[in-house]
């Protein structure tokens, strides 16, 4: 009797004294002005630097090349008539979602991979392929640069060994567009698997016991467990990363440029040669602004997976 | 008994299977970096030869790379103004997300929910979205071409990030912590320094590593604002100006890629769990 007493007791003076703490910061503390006072610096960083440039970028691309003349949409217009601005269009489409379902599929399968081994085995695996990852790109880059130079290096010489032909790999537009991919799919990979890995770990385990004595196979628990499971986190990975991939600039202009000629440009590499190479900011910028309908229009879904995950 | 057995078989043919397909992943993730640390110790006549297997150093290491790269390159100014920046831009950041977090996650104000949306959503906004209107508005500061400006353009990509995984850490600690301290008659600094920052420290050293490792490895903001060498970093400067010149070059530029990924491989050999948790904190937690 005295416990349950004891119980009621220390039960309710928390509350009471939470009631008190809550009233009493209520009328002391001007809270909502020192929460505002402590963002400022990140509005005046956000207003100035992201948003306020986002719609100089628009008022930019109306302007002409000398930026001494409004000429309202025509940049946008001339681009959408000329060929190589429509091969950037397509190159980017086809890179993006190309590289994304490979990363996700790459990943997906690793993750599942290194899930099945034993715990202590996990660390290392997951430590050698997030490498590729911290490597700056633009950097790594490099290296696959060098693994796709045609007569001294190790891919061809390998081909060869193996009785294929050699590939003309950056001179080709095909193969240098599967480069650019290749390279992609490589530094990208790691992040798919590190997402997925983390979500598997959250899939209650008694889910898979009792799949197991229902004499579930291994398909039919990929297919009723784990899929259903991680589908709102590989829904939320595969649509950041399109973004990522679709802005992409290093592996482009590390290892083609954009060549050959202009086969494997993507928007941020062609911004870059038209606006700060060729001085052409205006038409730059409407270049930079092409990407836009599909950022939007991931980041709304993107928001909306990350609502739902919250919940 | 033999069921046992035969399941027994089974397991350990699947455990090997799975070995096989990380083997083969690890040899893809790995096979870059490794090819690029052996050719920066092959002589240049050996990268020249076209007998031999790419794979092997055959004729004798060389730290000839590594040697001309400290002295004939200006590997060493990009290796200092990369330092610089990407430290003042990562200590930049994190105060400004270390305040922001605070303020949005626990001093709730009206819309603070709708502007931590509104910080997602800036974090989606990519470099090469705002490279053009960023070199306009650093050449109006007359900035252009100087190593300062980039500590201007880094925050924009990292504060977002910072803040959002932070809100995600500091939203995680108990109320019965802070009211403590209240009780005990701590201000709103004093919170948070004395409970805050220590509880929530991973996420801090996660958000930190991630600060710098982005400043080091930014490419498309440098290329574009800084064109001299004693101005550049290293990411541009290795891509710009080591590949010049003779054909046969690739050694002094596997030497010169590899040291300057050092600084962020390093950090991130020592502290990868704070990487790999500050990795899924920012697209799940929020």
């Amino acid at each position: 009797m005295g416990t349950s007493q004891d119980f009621v007791e220390t039960e309710r003076s928390p509350q009471m004294r939470d009631w008190f703490i809550e009233t009493a910061r209520a009328i002391i503390r001007p809270k909502p002005l020192t929460g505002i006072l402590m963002c400022l610096p990140l509005f005046f960083l956000i207003i100035g630097l992201i948003v306020y440039p986002f719609f100089y970028s628009i008022y930019l691309s109306m302007l002409n090349k000398r930026e001494t003349a409004f000429v309202g949409l025509e940049n946008l217009g001339f681009l959408l008539g000329y060929d190589t601005f429509r091969l950037v269009i397509r190159n980017s489409v086809v890179f993006t979602f190309t590289a994304v379902f490979f990363k996700a599929s790459f990943g997906f399968i690793l993750a599942l991979a290194i899930n099945a081994l034993p715990i202590r085995g996990q660390r290392i695996w997951r430590g050698i392929a997030l490498i590729a990852w911290v490597m700056p790109l633009s950097l790594s880059t490099l290296g696959w640069w060098w693994i796709f130079e045609p007569t001294h290096s190790a891919l061809n010489w390998l081909l060869v060994q193996l009785g294929i032909s050699p590939k003309p790999w950056l001179s080709d537009p095909f193969w240098a567009r599967f480069a650019t991919i290749l390279v992609n799919v490589w530094f990208g990979t790691p992040f798919f698997m590190i997402m997925f890995l983390a979500a598997l770990k959250s899939i209650p385990q008694m889910f898979y016991e009792a799949a197991a004595i229902d004499g579930a196979t291994g398909f039919q628990r990929l297919h009723y467990i784990t899929l259903p499971m991680l589908k709102n986190i590989i829904a939320i990975t595969m649509l950041f990363s399109t973004i990522t991939t679709f802005a992409n600039f290093d592996i482009v202009r590390v290892l083609t440029r954009g060549g050959p000629r202009d086969a494997t440009h993507l928007f941020g590499t062609y911004s870059f040669q038209l606006g700060i190479q060729g001085g052409d900011i205006p038409l730059g910028a409407a270049v930079s602004l092409f990407m836009f309908p599909i950022l939007a229009v991931s980041a709304f879904f993107i928001l909306r997976g990350v609502r739902r995950s919250i919940q | 008994m033999n069921w046992m057995q035969s399941r027994r078989m089974r397991r350990r043919l699947n455990l090997v299977s799975i070995y096989v397909i990380i083997c083969l992943f690890a040899i893809f993730f790995l096979f870059p970096i490794s090819y690029m640390a052996i050719t920066s110790f092959k002589t240049n006549q050996e990268i020249e030869s076209l007998k031999g297997i790419p794979f092997l150093i055959q004729r004798g290491a060389t730290l000839e790379h590594y040697r001309d790269l400290f002295q004939k390159t200006d590997f060493l100014v990009y290796f200092k103004n990369t330092a610089q920046v990407a430290i003042l831009a990562t200590i930049i950041s994190m105060c400004i997300s270390i305040l922001a977090a605070y303020g949005l996650s626990r001093l709730a104000f009206f819309g603070s929910g709708a502007i931590a949306t509104g910080i997602f959503l800036t974090y989606l906004v990519p470099e090469s979205l705002l490279f053009i209107p960023l070199f306009k508005i650093v050449g109006s500061f007359s900035l252009l071409n100087k190593k300062w400006a980039l500590l201007l353009v880094f925050p924009t990509a990292i504060v977002p990030f910072c803040t959002w995984i932070l809100i995600g850490y500091f939203s995680a600690i108990p109320r019965q912590l802070e009211e403590a301290a209240l009780v005990d008659g701590a201000n709103y600094l004093q919170m948070l320094f004395r409970v805050f920052l220590p509880v929530a420290l991973p996420g801090l050293v996660a958000a930190t590593l991630f600060a710098f490792t982005l400043s080091w490895a930014s490419f498309l903001y440098p290329m574009a604002l800084i064109y001299t060498s004693n101005e550049q970093v290293l990411t541009a400067g290795v891509v710009s100006t080591l590949i010049r010149g003779d054909v046969y070059h690739w050694g002094g530029l596997m030497a010169g890629a590899l040291m300057a990924c050092l600084p962020p491989v390093i950090f991130y050999v020592f502290l990868m769990d704070y990487y790999i948790s500050g990795l899924t904190a920012g697209a799940t937690k929020g």
